[in-house]
């Protein structure tokens, strides 16, 4: 060994050399045993691996380069903008598909703005008999309501071999069949691609087939009450399945739907029955985006389904990325779409906004990276522990890792922890346009009904559920309280002593106080069961709380809900079930009391209230309402707040009956109103212009990196740590060596 | 051998159909079509007749193992069970919940899995041989009650433990290779390594303590002593002779789980974000995909089978005494 260094080549690399000539030293070195020569093999073979970032997960080739790196949890189940309905699918749906609306990045509350239509449509109205009515008629008149969309011209497709054509002008790959299929494994091997401009019938397919009844669309149901014609669009497409073989392509332009037209090549019509404010939202929605007729044609030919060459496992958009590579057990890609129309960076938001930074790029050309690598990640360790490494370009922040992120300051305000700041590692908090609430079931005969006792007995328990204690202790301060359905950012929202539940709260020196015990007590006894015995036999009160199994630290939640009833001397049950059992017994009115939360499909109070309508009874409606709450006087207003718009003349009119409602709900108390929980995220320094936002998914165009910083805090936080394979080699050689002492003198030792 | 073979192959058809019995019952006794569908519409906004679509679309709304209302034999072949099952042994998989075809998964899967479990197997196989032979060999000293003593501790330990503790310590704290992820090709390497190491020393502790005990078992014989005698030196004897004649019942632990390195490791494609079968499977229970978890389960007992046959036949070649007819 003696005469040997080692020398580094470049790139982290390592061989080894002579230490006076430089020639390779193999042919200095004398004969060595084959075990001695293969252990410096190992060695060697280590400490070449050692270079710098040994730990980069990612492909050589990746470093220096302007991507975006993330990690996902669930794989997707549907990238079918039809089909495709939750968080981990819409991560990636947003950036490839482009509906006509889309919500302002930086503007609160949440404003709509065209995304490929010229402008927010406005609906016009008619009456049963087809006159024209003025935009503030009353809904009651109202029989249709026709929304025109006219969409950007010269609007493009990513490249994708649905649009390549041949010499005449026909698609390339229509007659494929199986043989032809042959060697195609995924959408890059087809030889040609093309593209073609964005017009209004693919906006028109793409609603079609929300009846389309193989698509199974999550929608279909609740728009084929509004859409015009849609429900006997879906009974005539499901005939036509019928007669079909499973799997055939069904050409959706041979059916009409009636409430959907066409006005010229970039312009289409929607009618919808009577009056639906919200539409509007739903057009910002992927259940809306185009799909041209040709790409569900192309999908649909023999032997595509079983290569999984689908629309819902290659979608095909107009958007800023398009997916490049789709493995979602491990790995997907989002790749700049060459053919993108164009959009720039927003130059207004809100106050704070500019100073926050978040204004420097007004002005400037999306998307301002060239991709970004989805990673599976099932486990949060090493998902967080990579995001430290600066793997990852943001992180949320999960229980395990709290405490390593964040601190509470004195007076509750979250701070980052000097290792996070060191790394300059940036938070963003946000409450978030959901909420978390334990459900009274309306049709339980002894917490159910609207009758005062029973009023009063949920009022009590309402009290006594102390929430700040539940957010402090299990969700690390990561939430507010709930007062109302609606979460903040939500029109109809009020915060300070005018928004605070008055039958759990008081207003105590400028701040909301839960009302004390004795109050709840004092209620309970109104409600018939002082201290938590029936007044008339002294039954004492047991309620049955049915949840799902959760996780880790569900058994303490339990255990602590348990004891916030027994302060009031009431018995609580906890019925632990799986999923599929806890929703049976909801759907069938089997439960007394129950957990669970709703996540805002759009920001509008009405996507929230409709969840305590007597419409949607659970039990009778098989809708969303799984209290069963039904108050006329509650169904009243929400029908005429449903009709109004929270902007213009009426706005204001839209916000008293939204407090007459919330006032209803407080009193009469169908859910105990949990809270609405905060999203803490966490930034790399490189990382920039990020806002967080829970409506407006397509924000990966919007995200900046700058991928020098990047790469020099990787380097410096991924120096490899080499010491320990000197001493693991020496223990080795501690452990051998004796043992092979041992060997030779026992060899050599005469017999005993 | 090859009547031998035919005879155990035919054998295996009424175990393939009882485990995919119990796995359907256990299945349905757990989730009904009525779950199924619910878990892959979602839960927001999914009305009963989207569900009847859905179960009449695969065929989940028919009777799970008697049809009443059919007829002759389509009393038993217009059910879930048979109409589900029949294409399985045909090597017919079919098509998961989600609609992608579990076939091609599987080969897709197959690769990661066997990168991890196959060296694992062959590096943990000779290391713990090794060790155990080491230990034998100095039997009765410090040596071997310490090496016991520490194979006791090992395998005391929690699988976790050895996977959280390798990840913190070789990725988090020494930075040396990525904490978790896949890369085919020539990238694969630095993704293997780390839960190759894990594997194969949370592995150590259990496999050398047996091997050992056969070992000192086959070392009491008299053909040792009479190698001793001739003079051999003593790693010829172990290696050899002692090596060789324990094969048996090291052979009855190992050959019938080569088959089923294919399926992966639950545990450790979950930490370390390998895409192989062991995922797979997790993520079907998870997602209640029957599809998906009948084929596997299929695939799992048949590649035990094959395991059982292929154990058979090593003994005829460690040991030619041992014939099958």
């Amino acid at each position: 060994m003696s005469g040997t260094v080692l020398v580094g080549t470049g790139g982290g690399r390592l061989r080894w050399a002579a230490a006076t000539h430089g020639h390779p030293v193999r042919d200095k070195l004398p004969p060595m045993p084959r075990f001695r020569r293969a252990l410096l093999s190992i060695v060697a073979l280590l400490l070449c691996a050692c270079g710098s970032e040994q730990n980069d997960p990612y492909p050589r080739a990746e470093r220096g380069r302007n991507i975006l790196y993330a990690a996902f949890t669930e794989r997707p189940k549907h990238l079918d903008p039809v089909q495709s309905y939750t968080e981990d699918e819409i991560t990636f749906t947003a950036q490839i598909y482009e509906p006509p609306l889309q919500y302002h990045y930086l503007k609160r509350p949440y404003t709509l703005i065209p995304l490929t239509s010229e402008a927010v449509p406005v609906p016009r109205y008619f009456d049963a008999s087809g006159r024209e009515l003025p935009a503030d008629a009353p809904a009651a008149a109202i029989a249709v309501s026709v929304y025109e969309i006219r969409i950007r011209p010269g609007i493009r497709y990513q490249p994708h071999p649905a649009f390549a054509l041949d010499a005449a002008g026909e698609p390339l790959y229509r007659a494929s069949d199986r043989e032809q299929l042959r060697g195609i494994e995924t959408l890059s091997d087809f030889a040609q691609s093309g593209s073609r401009e964005l017009v209004a019938d693919d906006y028109i397919y793409e609603i079609k087939r929300l009846a389309h009844p193989r698509l199974h669309s999550p929608i279909f149901s609740m728009m084929a009450e509004r859409i015009v014609g849609l429900r006997e669009l879906g009974a005539a497409l499901q005939e036509e399945a019928k007669k079909l073989p499973t799997g055939a392509w069904i050409d959706l332009d041979r059916f009409p739907l009636a409430g959907v037209s066409r006005v010229d090549r970039h312009t289409y019509r929607v009618s919808l029955h009577g009056k639906y404010p919200q539409f509007v939202y739903w057009l910002a929605m992927p259940f809306f985006a185009p799909v041209p007729r040709e790409v569900d044609r192309f999908y649909h030919q023999p032997g595509m389904a079983e290569k999984n060459l689908t629309l819902d496992w290659y979608p095909v958009g107009t958007g800023p990325f398009m997916l490049a590579q789709n493995n979602p057990n491990s790995r997907m890609v989002l790749e700049r779409n060459p053919n993108f129309h164009g959009e720039t960076y927003p130059c207004e938001g809100d106050p704070g906004d500019a100073a926050a930074g978040l204004l420097a790029d007004c002005g400037k050309p999306l998307p301002f990276i060239e991709q970004a690598v989805y990673a599976r990640e099932k486990e949060s360790i090493p998902y967080w522990n990579k995001f430290l490494q600066g793997y990852y370009d943001a992180s949320g922040i999960s229980s395990d890792s709290f405490d390593q992120a964040v601190r509470l300051a004195v007076g509750g305000d979250v701070q980052l922890t000097d290792e996070m700041r060191d790394k300059g590692i940036s938070l963003l908090t946000s409450v978030r346009a959901s909420i978390f609430y334990m459900g009274f079931n309306m049709l339980d005969p002894v917490v159910g009904g609207l009758g005062e006792q029973a009023t009063k007995l949920r009022q009590a328990l309402s009290i006594a559920i102390d929430q700040e204690e539940f957010i402090s202790i299990f969700m690390n301060g990561r939430g507010i309280p709930a007062t109302s359905p609606l979460p903040p950012g939500i029109f109809g929202y009020v915060e300070g002593h005018e928004g605070i539940n008055p039958v759990v709260y008081d207003w105590v020196d400028g701040r909301a106080q839960r009302k004390p015990l004795a109050e709840a007590r004092r209620l309970l006894a109104e409600a018939g069961w002082p201290n938590g015995r029936n007044a008339g036999s002294g039954e004492p009160l047991v309620l049955n709380l049915d949840t799902t199994t959760g996780g880790m630290g569900e058994k303490s939640r339990l255990d602590w809900l348990t004891r916030q009833f027994a302060r009031l001397d009431i018995q609580l049950v906890v019925r632990s079930t799986d999923f599929n059992r806890f929703q049976e017994k909801i759907r069938k009115g089997a439960v007394q009391l129950y957990y669970l939360g709703w996540n805002a499909d759009y920001p509008d109070p009405e996507n929230f209230l409709f969840l305590l309508a007597g419409s949607e009874g659970k039990v009778a409606k098989a809708g969303e309402n799984a209290s069963n709450y039904a108050n006329p006087e509650f169904d009243r207003l929400f029908e005429q707040m449903k009709n109004l718009e929270s902007e213009g003349p009426r706005g204001a009119e839209r916000l008293a009956i939204i407090r007459q409602a919330i006032a209803l709900l407080q009193h009469d108390a169908p859910w105990i109103y949990g809270f609405h929980p905060k999203s803490y995220t966490l930034g790399q320094v490189w990382l920039r212009n990020r806002k967080p936002t829970d409506v407006g998914n397509n924000i990966l165009k919007y995200q900046r990196i700058d991928v020098a910083e990047r790469q020099r805090l990787r380097q410096e936080w991924n120096r490899p740590v080499l010491w320990p394979l000197a001493l693991l080699a020496a223990l080795l050689l501690a452990l051998v060596l004796p043992a092979a002492i041992g060997y030779r003198r026992r060899e050599r030792g005469t017999a005993r | 051998m090859l009547a031998y073979i035919i005879r155990r192959l035919l054998y295996a058809l009424p175990i393939l159909v009882g485990v995919n019995l119990i796995t359907f019952a256990l299945f349905f006794v757990v989730n009904t079509p009525d779950d199924m569908a619910r878990m892959q519409l979602g839960v927001k906004r999914v009305t009963p007749e989207a569900i009847d679509r859905w179960k009449a679309e695969r065929g989940y709304d028919k009777p799970l193992f008697f049809n009443d209302a059919a007829s002759g034999s389509a009393m038993l072949s217009e059910t879930i069970f048979f109409s589900k099952s029949v294409r399985m042994f045909v090597g017919d998989f079919g098509r998961a919940e989600d609609g992608r075809d579990i076939a091609r998964e599987i080969v897709t899967r197959m690769g990661p899995s066997l990168a991890i479990a196959l060296p694992t197997f062959i590096i943990g196989l000779l290391v713990s041989v090794s060790l155990a032979l080491l230990l034998t060999f100095f039997r009765a000293t410090y040596l071997d009650f310490w090496g016991v003593v520490l194979c006791v501790a090992m395998m005391s330990i929690s699988g976790l433990f050895y996977i959280i503790g390798g990840q913190y310590l070789i990725s988090k704290l020494w930075k040396l290779v990525p904490i978790s992820g896949y890369g085919g090709g020539l990238d694969a390497w630095k993704f293997v390594i780390l839960p190759v190491l894990i594997g194969v020393v949370s592995g150590i502790g259990s496999s050398t303590r047996w091997y050992r005990t056969i070992f000192i078992e086959e070392i009491a014989r008299d053909y040792v002593r009479t190698a001793r005698a001739k003079g051999l030196a003593e790693a010829a004897v172990l290696f050899r002779h002692v090596l060789r004649n324990a094969l048996i019942p090291i052979l009855t632990g190992v050959v019938v789980v080569i088959p089923l390195l294919f399926m992966g490791s639950l545990l450790t494609e979950s930490f370390f974000g390998i895409p192989g079968l062991g995922s797979y499977t997790i993520d079907a229970i998870n997602a209640q995909d029957f599809a998906v978890v009948r084929a596997m389960v299929f695939i799992g007992s048949l590649l035990y089978i094959v395991g059982l046959i292929l154990t058979d036949l090593s003994y005829t070649f460690v040991d030619p005494r041992i014939r099958f007819n």
